[in-house]
């Protein structure tokens, strides 16, 4: 399924090894899709040169306030990149 | 304090510390990188004109090209437009060779500053402004950039006010971004060439403002 964007994103707690681009500091974490990228092959498969088929890739906008409870300045923001295989279905 | 060596004993005349020769043996993939070169050269697929060419092109990327991208934003409204819609669109359109470079252009205003940070590696758009400075590869600035932004940016020197918002951009993946800062106060008359001049490096990863004419 496509996000459309406005819509509010969980990132999934999941840890899994190898590369990954995902930074641990959003996962479980909620945010709003700032804007849809489109397809992009999955970087996760590409780096060990095995097919990788492409994921839409998102751009995720999160509140300082959010990821950080101590953060100096809460109402400012940190988008990221987000591949839609990272977005937990089950909470949005 | 970048001469406050703490290790006299091994100091150059010049006063800095010797750095090490680095003669030792090639490692794996140096080798490796050797091989395939002098084979694709050997079997006439390239010829070291062309990988030596290659290299100065790579060479001679410079945040002029991107000054030059801010500089037209700057005076041409329209251009502007395409740029935050399609920043590699308008990159290839002033004649920048940005191969499949994916850019985003975010715009700092008078309530907004933006930062850019890779957290995972060091994604930097270098096919628009050349290699990275040294600091933005480092552990340190990536993880502060994100944990306590204002902090660090205020070590760069840029207070932000408390009501403006900042926006810190984690290239986590395919996209490369470059700050259009806003434009100074008093440039009304200058030329984009002018202008040009005013955009650092720093402006354009957000750890730093424009000059003033």
């Amino acid at each position: 399924m496509t996000y459309t964007v406005g819509t509010s994103v969980r990132i999934k707690a999941m840890s899994p090894l190898g590369h990954i681009r995902t930074p641990h500091y959003l996962r479980g974490k909620t945010g709003i899709v700032e804007r849809v990228l489109g397809p992009f092959k999955n970087p996760e498969q590409l780096a060990y040169m095995v097919p990788a088929p492409t994921r839409t890739l998102y751009r995720v906008r999160f509140e300082m306030g959010h990821i950080w409870p101590d953060a100096e300045a809460p109402q400012d923001t940190l988008d990221a990149e987000i591949y839609e295989h990272w977005i937990d279905q089950d909470a949005t | 304090m970048p001469h406050d060596h703490h290790d006299h004993d091994h100091l150059s005349p010049s006063g800095h510390p010797f750095r090490k020769d680095n003669d030792s043996a090639l490692s794996y993939w140096q080798t490796m990188e050797v091989a395939i070169r002098e084979l694709m050269v050997e079997k006439g697929e390239l010829t070291l004109a062309q990988i030596q060419a290659q290299i100065d092109a790579m060479d001679d990327r410079s945040p002029a090209n991107g000054a030059a991208v801010v500089a037209r934003a700057w005076t041409d409204p329209e251009f502007k437009k395409r740029l935050l819609e399609n920043g590699s669109d308008a990159a290839r359109e002033m004649g920048f060779d940005i191969g499949p470079m994916h850019l985003v252009a975010v715009e700092n205003t008078a309530d907004t500053h933006n930062l850019i940070v890779c957290t995972l590696c060091s994604c930097y758009p270098r096919n628009l402004l050349g290699l990275p400075p040294d600091w933005y590869k480092t552990r340190e600035y990536r993880s502060r950039a994100v944990r306590e932004p204002r902090a660090v940016l205020r070590e760069f020197g840029v207070e932000l006010p408390a009501d403006m918002t900042l926006r810190v951009h984690d290239s986590t993946a395919d996209m490369r971004y470059i700050v259009l800062p806003a434009r100074p106060a008093g440039t009304d008359e200058l030329s984009a060439d002018d202008l040009a001049k005013l955009v650092t490096r720093d402006s354009m990863i957000g750890t730093g403002l424009p000059k003033a004419p």
